[in-house]
């Protein structure tokens, strides 16, 4: 066995190959060979060592010396002061330092954090954390200084618009539950978060359960309600579970109770946690499962404010309304409503999702553009690809196209464009992305997700996925798509709720967009992104084909053939289309056609 | 806790708590705060949380407070855990396996130096 006194590990990672990592291997070799050091020294690959985005990097142990973009003109120069020398090339050098957050703040360019202040900053089972950051100041100053006409007024002139998605303004909404003579009167929080891809809500529950409960203190206050009800999905335990305790915590300091803050004002609320079905998003169908009946809507009047639960007047908003209050009434009306657009204010969470660099949970003023919010907040596209469309609003929302970048988000200029604000959910698609097949996965949740009460979503909703499931089989025909329209104007007019009435909307917007994709799959059969199955192949070409077999091993079916070092070949019959011989091969041999 | 009632009350449990918390940072006292949102768990937040555990029980470290927090929103980069020493600014960790997780505990929490390849650029 030889001892080498020193080691040279090179970055052999796609991107680090790609910048030449091989060349600075054999580079090296010459070098070490030329300088008769080849017995001492020894020359590996390895994968990733830093970021690779400044490759080729090498790593030289024992010292632990990192280096980064040289080409292989520079190899000579570094073998002979750092090998020969001694000498560590700063040029080269990276020294990795550590980097020290001093404040958690915005975690990206252009983030406001109203709603989300808190997440991950405080302990949410403890409620003292909250207080601790002026947690509860708000209900105090709501209830000992202001009248529930005050209180009204605030969040009225604030600007704040019903964060579910449909815009309604909260104020407004407050006032209509006050004015209602009957009572009791409840104060319901829509947790009911369905939307594939979205999770804005349960982030809030999770890490800051003090503030949705404290909003709903104060809207109990200014509505005249005595009791509230969290509709919470079970899919979100954690949620439940912190809920609960934030509960008993409040309660445990008379914020919830009796007599709260010595006043004659008492409230009190409980978790009621539902199956998880999409439709009780819906606010008459929410309120029917809150009260044990199955979760199907009701035609509105009479709207929830005028008899919600127990046939009683509610007040429903959502948790991310909820959880702006406190900040509104404490710092006023005028310093929320200093943020965002002529018609809505303040800022809106976004789970975005996708192919983006950087997903996540982000928080933006109103009147930020839909560009802004993909390319600053959340990094751009993935691997430099193209932006080809993004879907807001959900399933039943739809899909905005590059001419939509540029639109200054607000409720009114979605909706305008076609598509609406939905809860926030963001999907973000890149050139990879086949529209049909993004019509067909929002189809296929809708159509599982319709409660089955009225005929033109049940059967519709139907009718639209097995139209697209054959579309995306190869199988459509001339037709089709004027089929689709119709079932789609059919559908969003005479269905009862929201459900329904938007279900075709991913439908109707990819059609207006991306017609000519949808074309392509009908008459020419052939998927333009290359991801409708059926449609394409897979081919490995001679050139580029090394003969490796590592295709043949991961090839899960055995559809690939030939022989070490031959060019190998691809049994189409056979094959599943599953993509991994594409992800493996470390030449790009595999090419996709349609 | 009696119920609060009034504004004066509500400002003085707020101080008690701000207070509870400096005089912890003051005394050195290290903070060791798991994200423990669904995403968290979901990317193992819970091993994290127990290697974290073990190792302040194997090791007999006193001082050492271990709470969790909601989701920061870079659920890509989960587990992440933050360490907090003294009054000393806070260093946000990514992706912490259990592995991680002693490593952190090692270098970090008990020789004092953060540990580099983890730390999220933020």
């Amino acid at each position: 066995m030889t001892f080498y006194r020193s080691h040279v590990l090179v970055c052999v990672d796609p991107e680090c190959l790609a910048k030449g990592a091989l060349g600075i291997v054999d580079a090296l070799q010459d070098e070490f060979v030329v300088q008769g050091l080849i017995n001492e020294i020894q020359v590996l690959e390895t994968s990733r060592i830093g970021k690779c985005s400044d490759g080729p990097e090498i790593m030289v142990y024992p010292e632990g010396i990192h280096y980064h973009g040289m080409s292989v003109d520079d190899i000579p120069y570094l073998v002979e002061e750092h090998f020969l020398k001694g000498r560590v090339v700063e040029r080269f050098h990276e020294v990795t330092v550590p980097v020290v957050d001093e404040e958690l703040g915005p975690l990206r360019p252009k983030e406001v954090r109203i709603v989300l202040r808190n997440c991950g900053q405080i302990d949410p089972n403890n409620i003292e954390d909250y207080l601790a950051v002026d947690g509860y100041q708000a209900l105090g100053k709501a209830l000992l200084e202001m009248t529930p006409e005050q209180v009204i007024e605030e969040v009225t002139n604030s600007g704040l618009r019903g964060r579910g998605g449909a815009g309604f303004p909260a104020g407004k909404k407050w006032a209509l539950t006050r004015q209602v003579q009957d009572s009791p009167k409840y104060m319901v929080c829509n947790a009911d978060e369905g939307d594939p891809g979205a999770f804005m809500n349960r982030r809030v529950l999770e890490g800051d359960p003090h503030s949705v409960i404290e909003g709903m203190i104060i809207g109990a206050y200014a509505t005249g309600a005595n009791y509230g009800y969290v509709y919470c999905r079970a899919e979100y335990p954690v949620a439940v579970e912190t809920l609960n305790i934030a509960i008993a915590q409040a309660r445990e300091f008379g914020f919830l109770g009796e007599n709260i803050f010595g006043t004659d004002f008492s409230f009190d609320m409980e978790v009621r946690v539902g199956a998880g079905a999409f439709v009780c998003g819906e606010e008459t169908a929410l309120m029917a499962s809150i009260m044990g009946q199955r979760g199907e809507p009701r035609p509105r009047p009479p709207f929830p404010s005028v008899k919600g639960v127990w046939n009683k007047p509610s007040n429903n908003n959502n948790v991310e309304t909820y959880s702006n209050i406190p900040q509104i009434i404490t710092k006023g009306a005028t310093w929320y409503a200093s943020r965002g657009t002529e018609r809505s204010k303040g800022t809106k969470t976004f789970a975005v999702g996708g192919n983006v660099v950087k997903p996540g949970l982000i928080e933006v003023p109103m009147g930020i553009t839909l560009r802004e919010i993909i390319f600053d907040v959340a990094g751009g596209i993935k691997d430099g690809r193209k932006f080809k469309a993004v879907q807001t609003g959900g399933p039943m929302g739809g899909c905005l196209v590059e001419k939509h970048l540029d639109l200054a988000l607000d409720y009114e200029a979605l909706t305008q464009a076609g598509s609406m604000m939905g809860s926030g959910g963001l999907v973000v698609m890149d050139e990879t992305s086949c529209m049909v097949d993004i019509a067909r996965f929002f189809m296929d949740f809708t159509q599982a997700e319709s409660c089955g009460k009225c005929t033109p979503c049940r059967v519709g909703t139907r009718r639209i996925l097995e139209l697209l499931q054959k579309i995306c089989d190869g199988l459509g025909e001339k037709g089709d798509i004027e089929r689709l329209e119709e079932l789609c104007v059919e559908i969003s007019r005479n269905s009862l709720c929201g459900l329904g009435q938007g279900a075709p909307n991913p439908v109707v917007s990819t059609l207006k967009h991306f017609r000519e994709e949808y074309e392509a799959h009908i008459y020419e059969k052939r998927c333009p992104a290359k991801v409708c199955k059926s449609l394409i192949r897979f081919e490995i070409q001679a050139p580029t084909c090394t003969g490796c077999t590592v295709c043949t091993r991961n090839c899960p079916v055995n559809a690939i053939s030939g022989e070490r070092r031959q060019l190998h070949h691809i049994d189409a019959k056979t094959c599943i289309r599953c993509g991994i011989c594409v992800q493996v091969c470390n030449f790009n041999a595999i090419d996709v056609f349609s | 806790m009696p119920a609060i009632k009034s504004l004066e009350e509500l400002k003085r449990v707020r101080e008690e708590a701000l207070q509870k918390k400096k005089v912890k940072a003051a005394a050195g006292n290290v903070q060791v705060i798991v994200a423990m949102g669904t995403c968290g768990i979901a990317a193992g937040a819970r091993d994290t949380m127990k290697s974290v555990l073990n190792f302040i029980e194997t090791n007999n470290l006193s001082d050492v407070s271990v709470t969790q927090t909601g989701c920061i929103g870079l659920c890509e980069q989960e587990p992440i855990l933050q360490v907090v020493v003294g009054e000393g600014p806070k260093v946000v960790y990514g992706k912490v396996t259990v592995e991680v997780a002693e490593q952190i505990m090692k270098q970090h929490v008990q020789n004092g130096t953060p540990l580099k390849d983890h730390v999220l650029p933020i």
